[in-house]
């Protein structure tokens, strides 16, 4: 079976099979865990530190020692607070509770999260689009060791036997429910690219989905087009990155669609993305949460954030994201959603974009260039005044688009202005009379293409146009700007007609 | 009395646990366990209007500790207690039986 996938007015994602010409509807909600930011564990004084030599972050308490108890650390309570109140949650009194399974990774046989009561709840995210993700909680839990499968194959499956390293285990994490309010793959990325902004933005985390301080699980189902129900759901883990997610959600998505569409019926399972081989395979199937025989952490007492603190926290919170590019949308003249403005706030260049637009750069131009010629790093250096002045001689025409990008580079270099660099390079303003002149004697050059370019058909005068568009740049040595050319040569093949 | 526990919930329990019981056991914890459910009825059966769930026995909340770093054990102590180590890591069975 052969599927398409059609954006239904932009806001549905839409997998029509060509076999029956149904239409499904994808919804997807994502689980995503981060680990939290703090100088040490959940429970216990041991470095919270990625890349260390194994086993060497490791005391009584995470190691699960008899005797040994756990005492909560007060910068998660405060960092996983921080991150639900940006995620529009309300802090509630929580408590924690034991999660009882039997595997090496947990020393202890029993992992400490929230369960019934959790820190956060009844937020939301509100996504670039507008779309609005509820998350429906962001509760504290801890990590586990790492496991490496030895022997055999190496891979899981042929593995004779593992080695753990406790290091990660006890490390914070937050783990942050989405509810099913994810129609499409791109909107599943958009998601964690926002979460991580706002990660970020708060410093719980630092969200490094490479190093595993951020994973995501992705809960995936199917439904026909105007169903209300929800259909049944797998969950999809090993995302290593946001290629995978979007391509693991759309594989599954057409995995269940093909299942549904030959009478068959979805399992709820857990399922791993496997990168390479671009399929998801069943797992094992998933324990129903009874089997986690959950109870109360009684070694820990509950947690009860007071009103002043909550307050000092909502007092505290830095600009986050959606109201960043609300800011940078007033100030260009642009909308929210214009990639430009999502750019600049994703690449924390939104304040270099305000301050150039305040000296007097032009909105769209400054947002443009920090959309494709800028990245991240190495662009906090560039003085908003230069940069706007950078604008203005393009806008100008005293520089061509090519020649801006150029000046760019090296103002990045050197630190240097403009108009010096400009100079410098040769990059002086060519006057409309000078490009007049040239193109004239071009003209007079080719007579017999310049009348196939008057007189021809679209497909013709396209092809030429290219041909005395390359000619001219080729005699101003690309200092001519492209659409003063364009414009001179159409008001050329008026007069001539 | 004992109507509420089955004997399957015992294996099913006990399977969970990872404990390997006899017959006989799973017909002795059946009662006993029961015994332990039938006792916590009890207190169901009191009015409990208006009493909040006890989440704790103390009367605690919000112990803390500041995020400092304490040090922790000697790698090589820890290691030195393990049944098996290998490339500086706890050697362990492949417990994958669960996996396809």
């Amino acid at each position: 079976m052969t599927l398409t996938h059609e954006p239904i007015e932009g806001e549905h994602f839409v997998v029509v099979s060509e076999s029956t010409g149904d239409e499904w509807e994808i919804v997807v909600g994502l689980e995503v865990h981060c680990e939290l930011a703090t100088v040490t564990k959940l429970f216990c004084g041991c470095p919270n530190m990625f890349g260390d030599e194994p086993n060497t972050n490791v005391c009584p308490v995470c190691l699960g020692l008899p005797g040994s108890l756990p005492v909560l650390n007060e910068n998660v309570v405060e960092l996983a607070m921080r991150l639900g109140r940006a995620l529009q949650c309300s802090v509630e009194p929580s408590v924690f509770a034991r999660k009882n399974y039997f595997y090496p990774d947990m020393p202890k046989d029993y992992q400490v999260t929230q369960f019934d009561r959790p820190i956060n709840v009844d937020g939301w995210l509100d996504l670039p689009d507008g779309t609005r993700v509820g998350i429906e909680r962001a509760h504290i839990e801890e990590d586990t060791g790492k496991n490496s499968h030895a022997g055999g194959s190496g891979r899981i499956h042929g593995a004779d036997y593992s080695l753990v390293d406790y290091n990660r285990a006890g490390v914070p994490l937050v783990e942050i429910v989405g509810r099913p309010h994810i129609r499409h793959p791109e909107q599943a990325k958009t998601y964690i690219d926002e979460l991580r902004a706002i990660l970020l933005t708060t410093g719980a985390s630092d969200a490094k989905m490479e190093e595993g301080s951020l994973r995501v699980d992705a809960n995936v189902s199917v439904r026909r087009v105007g169903d209300t129900e929800l259909g049944t759901r797998c969950e999809v883990k090993n995302l290593n990155s946001l290629r995978s997610l979007g391509r693991a959600i759309e594989y599954e998505a057409r995995r269940q669609v093909d299942l549904l569409e030959t009478g068959e019926r979805i399992k709820q399972e857990t399922r791993h993305w496997d990168e390479g081989a671009g399929r998801t395979r069943a797992g094992r199937s998933k324990e129903e949460a009874e089997d986690y025989r959950y109870f109360q952490e009684p070694d820990l007492v509950p947690l009860v954030p007071s009103a002043e603190w909550i307050a000092a926290i909502d007092a505290a919170m830095p600009p986050l994201p959606a109201a960043r590019r609300e800011a940078l949308a007033v100030a260009s003249g642009l909308a929210v959603t214009e990639s430009g403005v999502v750019i600049a706030v994703q690449r924390d260049l939104d304040q270099l974009a305000l301050a150039t637009i305040a000296a007097g750069g032009d909105g769209r131009r400054v947002l443009t260039h920090v959309e494709h010629n800028l990245s991240g790093e190495g662009s906090a250096g560039l003085d908003p005044a230069t940069f706007a002045q950078l604008v203005g001689l393009e806008l100008g025409g005293q520089l061509t688009a090519t020649q801006v990008k150029t000046v760019l580079a090296e103002m990045l270099v050197s630190g240097r202005a403009p108009d010096v660099i400009a100079a410098e390079l040769g990059f002086e303003a060519m006057d409309s009379s000078e490009l007049e002149g040239v193109v004239d004697g071009l003209i007079a050059e080719s007579p017999e293409e310049w009348s196939d370019f008057c007189t021809g058909d679209d497909k013709k005068r396209a092809k030429l146009q290219g041909f005395f568009t390359g000619k001219i740049m080729k005699a101003t040595k690309g200092q001519a700007d492209g659409k003063a050319v364009a414009v001179l040569l159409e008001s050329r093949r008026v007069e001539s007609l | 009395m004992s109507a509420r526990l089955t004997r399957d919930n015992v294996a099913k329990v006990a399977d969970l646990a990872r404990l390997d019981l006899t017959e006989a056991d799973l017909d002795r914890y059946t009662e006993q366990l029961s015994a332990v459910l039938d006792h916590a009825e009890d207190v169901a059966s009191l009015d409990l209007d208006g009493v909040p769930p006890t989440s704790h026995p103390l009367p605690l909340v919000n112990v803390l500790r500041a995020d400092v770093v304490v040090e922790g054990v000697d790698r090589e102590e820890v290691l030195s207690q393990a049944p098996s180590v290998e490339d500086r890591r706890f050697r362990v069975p492949a417990i994958l039986g669960e996996e396809p």
